[in-house]
């Protein structure tokens, strides 16, 4: 039995397309990555999967349950971390966690055993009494993972977990992660932006205005991006696509304003892409000139010819608006 | 699932919303200063107009305070639905909604939660009966306990069901202004229904809250005046108040748990 398995998944919300037939299968004790930008369809696909939204057309199984006729089943087989803020900010950490358990049937002694444990890692034993509303962003994050992760479910959903937290807190949760796995044989998908998050992954879908564009090992994606990747800021990119493009045979592209080459052993020849660049007619100013292994980041230009972004303060960003906008599911 | 563990989740929904009221002191105040407002000003300011209610026995302050109990429930039952719309816009609802819990049981721990609420601010008002001479024994405190109780699950029910499909604070309030305000002015609360015109009869015949209004006001005064002047203010024997009551209350409770059942 796999732990997941979509097939054809399709929602509307009136005219637009939010996901548009995606297909995949998650083995047992995989962790699983759903990479795209903002607005590709991670979490809609996710609330589809929780039985939050019912699809429009298409089926899906989770643990073995169909999410459609069987939701109660699916409910008891997943947890899930939501991308936006879901806690009770009227009470306190312990009282939100306490709830959790009561409304996940756990025994009280487990309970108290966890949350204690989990507390702890994410360095909130000390607030465990106060108030959620005097809670910080991070705390709050950090809380709503540590609700997430309460229950020992099956498939466990993690839709940007991470979103804002600081490098060390990341570790802290993707350690325990792993153990989880490793002790439970819990499946894991996860939706990020964080692409060395995204490097945990023992699969990654990438996901573009709703469709599935990519799906493979983290290591395999990259292999796609033939070699390494040059990038050089110059006074004319168009000129420097045009001359690198018939003086080296080589594909360039320009994402931001800034040239992108892929090409195999690049530090062989990012002298001869300044001598290119600098030597011709007229002469173009190089900038700056970087090189470095291929990132699920540049998989995904190639693939769109655009970056995804949205990382580090974009997303704490992001996250602050979702704080305070009402968004609704 | 057991019954157990549903059972366990109305609780739950039930404790959640009891513990927040409790924290909620402002809340509080402001649910009783709104039906004490009333019955100052109105008690104080129609009092000498209306002074031949039961040949001159009761006064209208009297008359009024069952009334305004009934409104505290009322306005409380039917906020503390406003939790679904508030708990959608911040995310909470997902967390239940995403729990191995039925809906029903989801629905049916809020409007016990909303009842409680709204029986416990029933009993604070009822607490001023003594300052205004109307006398109690514990067997019409017990009787008038269930009559509130009962008003308030109905009044949650109604709420709830609205609330199930309301997808905004502002949406929320529009119907409740425009539906709980003709429930609380046509209950009779405020003016005896008895010769009004047949129009108004009608629609106070029609609105549910006539049926928890009479009730409680009949066992609120039955000491305090005359049997005779008692069957005068009566509408319906308490029997049939109950019954009605209790048909009102599941002809909003099915529909709201179903609604709610059925929210994506
Ligand atoms: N309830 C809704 N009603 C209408 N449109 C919606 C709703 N939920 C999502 N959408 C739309 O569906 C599309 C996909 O949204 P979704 O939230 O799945 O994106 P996402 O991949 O999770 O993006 P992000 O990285 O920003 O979280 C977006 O265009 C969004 O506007
Ligand atoms: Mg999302």
């Amino acid at each position: 039995m796999k732990a997941i398995e979509a097939r054809d998944l399709v929602r509307r919300f009136g005219d637009l397309i939010a996901v548009n037939g995606v297909t995949f299968d998650v083995e047992q004790g995989e962790i699983f990555g759903f990479l795209g930008p903002n607005g590709a369809g991670k979490t809609t696909t996710i609330n589809m999967l929780c039985t939050l939204l019912r699809p429009t057309a298409g089926t899906a199984r989770v643990a073995g349950y169909d999410v459609c006729t069987q939701p109660a089943a699916v409910r008891r087989s997943i947890g899930l971390v939501f991308q936006d803020p879901s806690l009770d900010e009227q009470l306190t950490a312990w009282e939100n966690l306490r709830f959790h358990a009561m409304l996940y049937g756990m025994q009280r002694s487990d309970f108290e055993r966890r949350a204690q444990e989990l507390l702890a890692m994410v360095e909130l034993a000390d607030r465990t009494h106060d108030l959620v509303r005097t809670f910080s962003g991070g705390m709050k994050r950090r809380l709503e993972i540590v609700r997430g992760l309460l229950h020992v479910p099956r498939v466990l959903f993690l839709d940007e977990p991470t979103l804002g937290l600081d490098p060390q807190t990341r570790r802290h949760i993707w350690d325990y992660i792993f153990r989880l796995r490793e002790k439970e044989n819990v499946t894991i998908f996860l939706t990020t932006h964080y692409m060395e998050e995204a490097e945990h992954a023992d699969r990654i879908a990438i996901i573009d205005h709703g469709r599935i564009i990519a799906l493979d090992t983290p290591e395999n994606l990259k292999a796609t991006v033939g070699g390494d990747v040059i990038h050089v800021r110059t006074s004319d990119p168009t000129r420097a696509v045009e001359r690198l493009r018939t003086r080296l045979q080589v594909e360039p592209r320009v994402v931001d304003g800034v040239v992108m080459v892929e090409l195999p052993q690049g530090e062989r020849m990012v002298p001869q892409v300044v001598q290119v660049l600098s030597n011709g007619d007229p002469p173009l100013e190089v900038q700056s000139i970087s090189l470095r292994r291929p990132t699920l980041e540049d998989v995904f230009i190639k693939l769109t010819g655009r970056a995804i972004r949205d990382e580090g303060a974009d997303s704490m960003a992001r996250m602050r608006m979702a704080v305070r906008s009402r968004r609704r599911h | 699932m057991s019954w157990r563990h549903e059972l366990m989740a109305v609780y739950t929904i039930w404790l959640r919303d009891v513990i927040r009221f409790s924290r909620d002191r402002t809340r509080i105040l402001a649910a009783l200063g709104q039906p004490i407002l009333f019955l100052v000003i109105f008690g104080v300011g129609l009092s000498p107009a209306i002074s031949d209610l039961g040949g001159g026995e009761l006064d209208y302050t009297a008359f009024l305070f069952p009334g305004i109990i009934a409104m505290a429930v009322l306005f409380t039952a039917v906020f503390s639905a406003v939790s679904i719309v508030w708990d959608r816009e911040f995310g909470f609802l997902k967390e239940v909604l995403v729990a191995p819990v039925s809906r029903v049981s989801v629905a049916l721990g809020k409007v016990a939660g909303g009842s409680t609420v709204a029986l416990f601010q029933g009993v604070l008002m009822l607490l001023l009966a003594p300052l205004l001479g109307i006398p109690l024994t514990p067997a019409q405190i017990l009787v008038l306990l269930l009559l509130m109780w009962l008003t308030a699950a109905t009044m949650t029910s109604l709420g709830v069901l609205f609330a199930a499909r309301t997808r905004s604070m502002e949406g929320f309030h529009m119907i409740i202004n425009f539906v709980m305000m003709p429930v609380f002015f046509l209950s009779g609360a405020f003016f005896p229904l008895r010769g009004v015109p047949l129009w108004m009869e009608w629609l106070a015949r029609l609105d549910p809250m006539t049926y928890g209004v009479d009730p409680i006001r009949q066992v609120l005064l039955q000491h305090r005046v005359s049997e005779a002047v008692l069957a005068t203010l009566r509408l319906y024997p308490i029997a049939v108040d109950v019954v009605v009551l209790i048909a009102f209350w599941m002809l909003f409770l099915v529909p709201a748990v179903w609604a709610f059942a059925r929210t994506e």
